[in-house]
């Protein structure tokens, strides 16, 4: 990866529809063979700036530059991106190789040097089987290569995907989710994924772009953005988290309810406005069950719900002034331990896993 | 800040400049026309500007105003007897298990094959003065309110089915097994789930009917006998007493109830579309003996009425010399022995309904594809689909007294157009412009918008994705917009009664003129030429569609 000069620079990019502002001053990097994530909850805008990096809905103010060319006001065809939409906009009246090829015939290449080239795209999605068929006659899954390889088979600088996997069922997408990311890492082209799946963005990205209302809320690796959430939106839309209100803080401990808790704060993200009320944060899967320290305290199994290979209970503490708050269990704990609704446990929440963020 | 200024791509320019040369068409052929209509009713024989003057004269003329009143009773008459009628062979087409549902169809539909002066001829036959049938007048004059209201309700009925029927078919099931669930009785349900339901239909086919009616110009021409309206007022003033100005003066006020009721029915018909949800069930009917009995019955009765008017046509056209001598003979096919410019006239129209068709779906889809799939330009676009919904407000009679204005004008250079065939085929196309323009509308809407961004991600210009992908795929509704310009263009009179020229009589004016001149049986003939036409060219276009969908739509299948 080059991460000295960005294959792609977004500066400033504001996006107006009408008196609506869909994106704010976005500005972001992307480097060359990177995959990148738009992650966020519908209507957030990550589709509006993918289109604009495309250039179908070209932004209101701020520029757009690939490969070191300004491409902000150019229209679709005069910039370097393929794409694959959400519906694959297969078309309906051509086979699978004439839609493969559909960009090569345009490029005035010799037919048999096209034939070549789509036999290679063919096989490359594994659909070598499928060439003389029509779209209708595929699966969603299969419709998604070809829509794919079409994207690829003009060999762009940038590939762009939107929501390409929630279409599919959900096992299909799991297995196109590798297959993506694999194709994706021997052509070693830059792309940017819209996705609205945390697990999608989480298990393909190398660097996960978390939008919303507009708005950047971070850009980090996956590591980064399930462990270090930067804003309280993030810890709260990528995986569980609890929140328990703080009542007072130190730099070593803070107090929720009637009792201190330990924390070591370590890159936890507080807001230096006093006047904000704080929040303490911690995943369901970080509270043990069991220990003995000064984080230990304790709870009432209120309810179990059971989750497959995990079970999810509801805890309440006198000790916290009465907040709930969830824990993950694995299912063989709860076994052996014999919970159930109504057990009363001692728990612990790690010091380290404790974060903390402004209300 | 300075806002991003985007750069427009070479598509974009291309698409921009098809449009504006197709908004052009429409203006050149619609909206300066309307223009010349407009202005000369404000002016004398002699050029003048003068004001309302043309309009005073008008409403100080018992006479001419007294027809305002006839064609609104008229309307309004035909329109609760053809949607009524409509509307219970719809329900029983949708709702009821009878037998025979797409021959009732069928039936219901051939008044669309033939010229709205037809069923006036048929009933002079049946109920004329020598009627087969007169005595069930009961002394009453077939010539007249009778006669137009029939003629009209046999006319308007297939439209009223077609709109009534989609409204039917896209009845949501599970309302009905709420309201069974609800023990809701039959009656009630009927009130409280299908009317509504099919409202937007009602009303919708209500308008479509009433302008429809308004503004026809065969069927009062041909039984109207002494009872004037405005359409044959229109037709009287221009063609009988040369008063260009007053037919003006006319033809706007005939403009008003139609461009009302048009302006009514695409709010309605917008609403409908609203109405649809994705997740609809369809509605199964369950047979009920009774039920599917009595609807069966009521198709028999429709039937017999439209069969029984085009079977006395042909029978009038087969008869030598009613009710003198009844043997068959082909004598009333020998049209050269005729005025109304013979055998001559019936190719003139198969000329221009082949050229119609052509020209017209070409200019129509192209129109429509740049409405619905350029970039920006929203205010030429705007203006772009205004045209080309407004010759739907246009009765065809104004629409051909426009064109005798616009283009006979001696300082226009489009003059000579005048008297050709071109001029019938341009003003065919935009006489029936807005119903084949909406069908491409339609079928373009349901295509992937993604399509032409994919395309322009792989350097593919806007013209092949057009070709190679776009009209293949609209391909069906392509075929339908040319079947109907075609149909339409073969039984047209209102428009080209104007401007037909020496070389350029058309069948349906010369079933016009023969019928004025008193040969009823020759029109009868000519006018079942148009009939067998038309039926030989829609089952032509069933097969041959049928075909080529099968050969290039095979990706439709599984």
């Amino acid at each position: 990866m080059n991460t000295s000069n960005p294959y792609l620079r977004i500066s400033n990019l504001t996006k107006k529809f009408g008196e609506f502002t869909a994106l704010l001053d976005i500005s972001l990097e992307v480097y060359e063979g990177e995959f990148i994530c738009f992650l966020g909850p519908s209507g957030c805008g990550k589709t509006t700036l993918l289109r604009a990096i495309a250039g179908l809905d070209i932004q209101t103010y701020g520029t757009v530059e690939q490969a070191g060319r300004d491409v902000s006001a150019l229209p679709p065809a005069e910039r370097d991106f393929g794409i694959v939409f959400q519906s694959y906009a297969l078309f309906p009246n051509l086979t699978i190789e004439k839609n493969i090829g559909y960009g090569l015939e345009n490029q005035k290449q010799p037919g048999n040097l096209v034939r070549k080239r789509v036999a290679e795209l063919l096989q490359l999605v594994g659909m070598s089987d499928q060439a003389k068929k029509y779209p209708a006659q595929l699966s969603g899954g299969q419709q998604q290569r070809v829509a794919l390889a079409r994207a690829i088979a003009i060999s762009p600088g940038l590939l762009l995907l939107d929501e390409p996997l929630s279409a599919l069922d959900a096992k299909v997408r799991v297995k196109l989710r590798h297959e993506i990311k694999s194709l994706q890492h021997k052509l070693g082209v830059t792309t940017i994924m819209v996705t609205h799946d945390q697990e999608e963005a989480l298990t393909m990205a190398d660097r996960i772009v978390v939008i919303n209302q507009g708005l950047i809320e971070q850009v980090g690796t996956p590591q980064e953005i399930y462990g270090m959430p930067a804003t309280r939106f993030v810890a709260d839309f990528i995986g569980s988290m609890n929140f328990l209100p703080i009542g007072s803080m130190d730099e070593k401990s803070i107090r929720i309810g009637a009792h201190q808790f330990a924390y070591s704060g370590a890159g936890s993200a507080t807001d230096d406005n006093a006047g904000d009320k704080y929040l303490a944060a911690i995943r369901p899967e970080d509270i043990q069950v069991g220990g003995n320290n000064g984080n230990t305290i304790n709870a009432t199994v209120e309810s179990i719900e059971f989750l497959g290979p995990y079970v999810r209970a509801e805890l309440t503490s006198r000790q916290l002034g009465g907040s709930s708050l969830f824990a993950d269990f694995s299912a063989n704990r709860v076994r052996s331990d014999e919970l159930t609704q109504g057990s009363e446990i001692k728990i612990s929440l790690p010091p380290q896993s404790i974060r903390i963020f402004s209300e | 800040m300075t806002p991003v200024k985007a750069k427009s791509s070479r598509d974009d320019r291309q698409m921009f400049w098809f449009m504006l040369v197709i908004a052009g068409y429409l203006l050149a052929a619609l909206a300066f026309p309307l223009y010349a209509i407009l202005s000369k009713s404000f002016k004398n024989h002699d050029g003048e500007f003068v004001g309302l003057v043309n309009y005073i004269e008008y409403f100080n003329t018992p006479s001419l105003t007294y027809s305002i009143k006839n064609s609104l009773t008229i309307s309004l008459i035909t329109t609760v007897i053809s949607v009524g009628i409509a509307f219970t062979l719809a329900y029983g087409l949708n709702r009821s298990c009878m037998r025979f549902k797409s021959m009732f169809k069928m039936i219901a539909l051939v008044p669309i094959l033939v010229p709205s002066l037809l069923p006036g001829i048929a009933l002079v036959y049946l109920f004329g003065r020598q009627g087969m049938i007169n005595g069930l007048m009961f002394g009453n004059d077939i010539y007249g309110p009778i006669g137009i209201v029939i003629s009209e309700v046999f006319f308007t009925l297939p439209h009223a089915l077609i709109i009534i029927m989609t409204a039917l078919s896209i009845a949501d099931a599970r309302l009905y097994e709420a309201a069974e669930s609800l023990n809701a009785g039959k009656i009630k349900t009927f009130f409280t789930v299908t009317i509504p339901g099919a409202r937007y239909g009602l009303i919708s086919a209500a308008f479509v009917v009433f302008t429809l009616t308004i503004t026809d110009f065969g069927a009062p021409k041909v039984i109207g006998g002494d009872f004037n309206v405005l359409a044959t007022d229109i037709y009287k003033q221009v063609i009988g007493q040369q008063n260009f100005e007053m037919g003006a003066v006319v033809s706007l006020i005939l403009l008003l109830p139609a461009g009302l009721a048009f302006a009514v029915d695409r709010i309605m018909q917008r609403k409908q579309v609203a109405l649809l949800s994705a997740r609809a069930v369809a509605y199964e009917p369950k047979p009920s003996a009774r039920f599917d009995w009595l609807m069966f019955g009521w198709a028999v009765v429709v039937s017999v009425f439209i069969l029984t008017i085009l079977l006395t046509c042909q029978y009038a056209a087969l008869i030598k010399f009613y009710p003198y001598n009844l043997t068959l003979s082909l004598d009333n096919y020998q049209f050269d022995l005729m005025d109304g410019g013979g055998w001559q006239s019936f190719f003139n129209s198969l000329e221009l309904a082949a050229w119609t068709a052509v020209i017209g779906t070409i200019v129509i889809f192209l129109g429509a594809y740049m409405v619905e799939k350029v970039k920006g330009f929203n205010a030429a676009r705007g203006l772009f689909q205004f045209l080309a919904m407004l010759p739907m407000a246009v009765p065809g009679l104004v629409l051909g007294l426009a064109y005798i204005f616009f283009f006979n004008a001696p300082d226009n250079p489009l003059n000579f157009l005048y008297h050709t065939m071109a001029i019938l085929v341009i003003s065919t196309i935009t006489h029936f412009y807005t119903v084949a323009h909406l069908t491409a509308i339609t079928a373009l809407k349901q295509m992937d918008p993604e399509f032409e961004s994919v395309g322009a991600s792989l350097k593919t210009p806007f013209y092949r994705t057009f070709t190679r992908v776009t009209v293949p795929v609209c391909l069906p509704a392509v075929l339908d917009i040319s079947i109907y310009l075609f149909v339409n263009a073969m039984t047209t009179v209102s428009a080209v009664v104007f401007l037909y020229g020496p070389h350029t009589s058309l069948a349906s004016v010369a079933v016009l003129n023969m019928d004025d001149a008193g040969d009823i049986a020759p029109a009868a003939a000519m006018g079942m030429m148009i009939f067998y036409t038309n039926a030989t060219v829609r089952i032509v276009h069933g097969l041959l569609s049928r075909g080529v969908l099968r050969k290039t739509q095979s990706w439709r299948y599984r």
